[in-house]
């Protein structure tokens, strides 16, 4: 058993105040950098403090600790514990010989740290929300003055964050320990205060009240999460907490009236506002078969709901171009761009489609583009979807409208952009791959150009790979465009 | 009849917008007043500035302009039909008391939502006079949040993009089906447009322009909705299907989920209930398995029976109970997406776990010190000293969870 101590301690420090940071942090280097022992070392605040006595550093002595604890401790030493001085300097001296100490989280002191800075940054937390000024004076006196009592010593700490909110206005911010006090130019700390000191009242915390009482749900009280976040040590200085036992005593019957409350018969402008604003609702989907132009098409495609897809899609995505082009092109499916722009091949592989059209000479303008399957099929993946690949009864789903496009239009040939869309022309499967740069002519006379989907392109990363799938794609384009002269 | 005061309008406005649950104040640019000398600041951390006895945080003013609306909604207190008390606010009472709130710092600043009148352009053009003159007039840099009226011009969306911090549209519904249903005069087809064009908006201005070189700043809390739980017979799984397509196609940055509340001078259409608070709570839950643990959506109910959340335990540790074939997990070996997997871990205790295990073997004190409850972490890991044996597979495993849990419950 240690004997009792009463300034057996080699050293006593004397900060200056309870946030005299920089005092301590002198202190702390000079003491340790001269092998004082934290068993050594007595810490107290005085108004008249004086550290002439301790030992200076000695020459060339260097103190390396860990970048961050000084951070750390800046935060921590905000904390109320007496004992906080003596703790930090102990973190200080393990830290030479166990340089990572702050990593390991189960370390008793480091937990110890690591709990002082969370009820710091909480309280401070709670001082930007609790505080609430009252204001006084009139134009150019004009002040807003509040009281407010953290538990640790925050206010120098918070200052800066109540000037960057409140630059433009003159405000005081009155604690026990310290006040703050902005003029609009200058921040100045000053020393505690009584509660009295502040205004007793304001003329706006009435409607401040009316508001907090009719936001409050009745019908759903939780008192509990109310007292977690708002524990009831701050409600002495918040004019709204007097409404709260009030509140929670009536809570169960308001909500018991809300729910038991029969519903009245509808309000007299109800009949007026339906007759103004809705005066029919909508007509019953309209049959989208005798559709006899593109845009009426269009129009019909809006509400397909010939397969599921629509239910995760933004849109129906149509066909875009000529209703007289001589050639159509057909894609897979519409993707995350096309999908939110209402628009086809409008993304990346839109983009390369239309570059490499420029090289082969085929204008887009007069040319008629769209997609097997007209909704985006996709799985969401966080922020992104990935495009999945539309299953054989969603495209013969959208043959239906593919078929329309063609007989509307009467191209002189179709250019399948990959295997779904063969499927879709062809009604059959085929092997791209194999079949590439063929013709295939349809019972109906159609011809079916059978080519790759450029987003293959796109999906290759080695350049010299890339560079030639690109240069096949463009000769492909050129047939194309051979064969619409033809 | 003389005209209502102030303070009785914001009685009926405040009333009538709480049935919105977000209140969210953070994520937007950081901003402050230091250069403007005006007031206001957002700096990344929202700031709960009250605490209402319903548990909700009071961040912002949550008002409406008006609560006339010309829609018939009828889950909504302020559609057509009802009786409420109707009021509408002029625009310079609404920026009067935003600014006189925010000086006295009861609030980070405003959100302002509006039932629809005349017409969609003319209300949503008030609603964004207000956040100019706040953002201009008043050099207000505080929080704005303005719910977007889906019907409302390209050019008004725009103009409230470069005021506000966020924008909102609201889904109202799980699926269009219900929409439809009960709310026949909104058009879930417009909804998704409207939401797809503020992504693409919030893209286009993301890029630095031409000549400036500059991003434009354009609603840098981006976009966020509100679906309600339990006005329609929607199963979670359908409810978390809907949350996940817009997460991934709107890059929404929250999905609010609001336990369908009883509306005073109710539709009869509707279940006349206590809100269904403890499925909503798990619903958030899901929500931050899918956004911050890796999950995705499908997975979370894989293998339950009826679709829904257990109301009893979280949704990570009914997963894990439903896939105990992926554990024990060793706490010194795992990579970071297996060790978010293991119920009782969030991700600051996994993020320490993996920064104290690169300086020594953590055991199950160790692990036990660092979480909050080890009865629920312990028969899913491997320690150092542990192994749970039996214990993953035993069939009581549930109920010995359980219990210690629902005493520990808020609610």
């Amino acid at each position: 058993m240690q004997p009792a101590q009463f300034n057996l301690a080699r050293y006593n420090v004397q900060l200056a105040s309870q946030t005299d940071f920089v005092g301590w942090r002198d202190a702390a280097r000079r003491l340790v950098l001269n092998e004082v022992g934290p068993e050594d070392i007595a810490w107290s605040v005085a108004a008249e403090s004086d550290q002439a006595d301790l030992p200076s550093v000695p020459e060339g002595a260097q103190l390396v600790v860990p970048r961050d604890f000084i951070e750390h401790a800046a935060t921590a030493f905000c904390h109320s514990d007496p004992g906080r001085f003596a703790f930090l300097y102990r973190m200080l001296w393990r830290l030479r010989s166990e340089p990572k100490l702050l990593a390991i989280a189960t370390d008793p002191d480091t937990r110890r740290l690591e709990a002082m800075e969370k009820a710091v940054r909480r309280d401070s937390h709670k001082m930007h929300a609790f505080v609430r000024f009252r204001k006084i004076g009139e134009g150019s006196d004009e002040r807003y003055v509040a009281w407010f009592e953290p538990d640790h010593f925050i206010v120098e700490r918070n200052a800066d964050f109540f000037v960057r909110r409140f630059t433009g206005m003159r405000w005081t911010i009155l604690t026990p320990y310290a006040s703050a006090d902005w003029d609009g130019e200058r921040l100045a700390i000053g020393p505690g205060a009584a509660k009295g000191d502040a205004p007793a009242e304001d003329d706006t915390e009435a409607l401040w009240l009316t508001y907090f009482e009719n936001i409050f749900n009745p019908a759903r009280l939780k008192v509990k999460a109310m007292q977690k976040e708002m524990p009831k040590k701050y409600w002495r200085n918040l004019p709204e907490a007097s409404l709260i036992p009030d509140l929670i005593a009536g809570a169960d019957e308001a909500a018991r009236d809300m729910i038991a409350r029969t519903p009245t018969t509808p309000a007299p402008h109800h009949a007026k506002v339906q007759a103004k604003h809705w005066p029919k609702r909508e007509p019953a989907e309209a049959p989208d078969d005798d559709a006899s132009t593109i845009s009426e098409l269009r129009e019909a495609a809006k509400g397909c709901r010939r397969c599921p897809l629509w239910r995760d899609a933004t849109q129906t995505v149509f066909g875009e171009g000529p209703d007289n082009a001589r050639v159509v092109f057909v894609g897979e499916q519409p993707g995350d761009q096309e999908d939110l722009a209402g628009k086809p091949f409008v993304g990346p592989a839109g983009k390369v489609f239309d570059a490499i059209l420029d090289d082969a000479g085929v204008d887009r303008q007069k040319v008629y583009v769209t997609n097997a399957v007209k909704h985006f099929k996709f799985e969401p993946r966080g922020k992104r979807r990935i495009h999945s690949k539309p299953n054989a009864g969603e495209v013969q789903a959208c043959r239906w409208w593919i078929g329309k496009e063609l007989e509307l239009i009467k191209p002189d040939l179709a250019v399948a952009l990959g295997a779904t869309a063969a499927l879709s022309l062809l009604g059959k499967a085929i092997a791209v791959t194999k079949m590439r740069g063929q013709v295939i002519e349809r019972e109906d006379g159609l011809r079916v150009f059978i080519t790759i989907h450029p987003s293959f392109i796109l999906r290759i990363h080695e350049p010299a790979e890339k560079e030639a799938e690109r240069e096949r794609f463009l000769q492909d384009m050129k047939q194309v465009k051979r064969l619409m002269a033809a | 009849m003389s005209a209502p005061t102030v303070r009785e309008k914001l009685a009926v406005l405040s009333d009538a917008a709480k049935y919105d649950a977000s209140c969210a104040s953070s994520g937007s640019a950081k901003k402050d007043s230091l250069k403007s000398g005006g007031i206001g600041s957002t700096e990344g951390m929202g700031i709960c500035h009250s605490y209402a006895p319903d548990g909700r945080c009071i961040s912002l003013l949550k008002i409406l302009l008006t609560n006339f609306c010309i829609y018939d909604c009828s889950y909504c207190i302020n559609r057509s039909s009802s009786n409420v008390r109707r009021a509408r606010f002029s625009i310079d009472e609404v920026v009067k008391l935003t600014m006189d709130f925010y000086r006295r710092n009861y609030i980070e600043g405003l959100f302002l939502s509006s039932g629809v009148i005349r017409s969609p352009d003319e209300t949503m053009a008030e609603m964004v006079e207000v956040a100019r003159r706040l953002r201009l007039e008043e050099k207000f840099s505080g929080y704005i949040h303005l719910k977007t009226i889906p019907e409302s011009s390209a050019e008004l969306v725009e103009q409230a993009g470069l005021y506000a911090d966020r924008l909102s549209i609201n889904v109202e519904l799980p699926t269009d089906e219900g929409v439809k249903r009960l709310a026949p005069e909104k058009k879930p087809e417009t909804i998704r447009l409207s939401m797809a064009n503020l992504r693409r908006k919030m893209e286009e201005k993301a890029e630095p322009t031409l000549r400036t070189k500059k991003r434009e700043r354009f609603a840098p809390g981006g976009q966020s909705t509100q679906m309600i739980v339990g006005a329609d017979k929607t199963s979670d799984d359908g409810i978390l299907h809907t949350s996940a397509r817009l997460y991934g196609s709107y890059h929404l940055r929250r999905v609010y989920y609001s336990a369908f509340s009883p509306i005073p001078d109710s539709s009869s259409s509707l279940p006349l209930q206590k809100p269904p608070l403890m499925r909503e709570h798990r619903l958030y839950q899901a929500d931050w398995l899918m956004r911050f643990y890796g999950f995705s959506q499908p997975e979370i109910l894989a293998g339950s029976s009826d679709g829904m959340l257990d109301l009893a335990i979280d949704p990570k540790l009914a997963w894990a109970l439903r896939n105990r074939g992926r554990f024990p997990v060793d706490i010194n070996r795992a990579d970071r997406e297996a060790l978010l997997r293991v119920p009782g871990l969030g991700t600051k205790v996994v993020a320490k776990i993996l920064g104290t295990r690169r300086h020594h073997r953590l055991r199950l004190e160790d692990v036990g010190r660092i979480c909050h409850s080890i009865a629920k972490v312990r028969p899913f890991i491997i320690a150092e000293g542990w192994s749970p044996g039996g214990l993953t597979d035993k069939t009581g495993l549930r109920d010995t969870i359980v219990q210690p849990c629902e005493q520990l419950s808020l609610f």
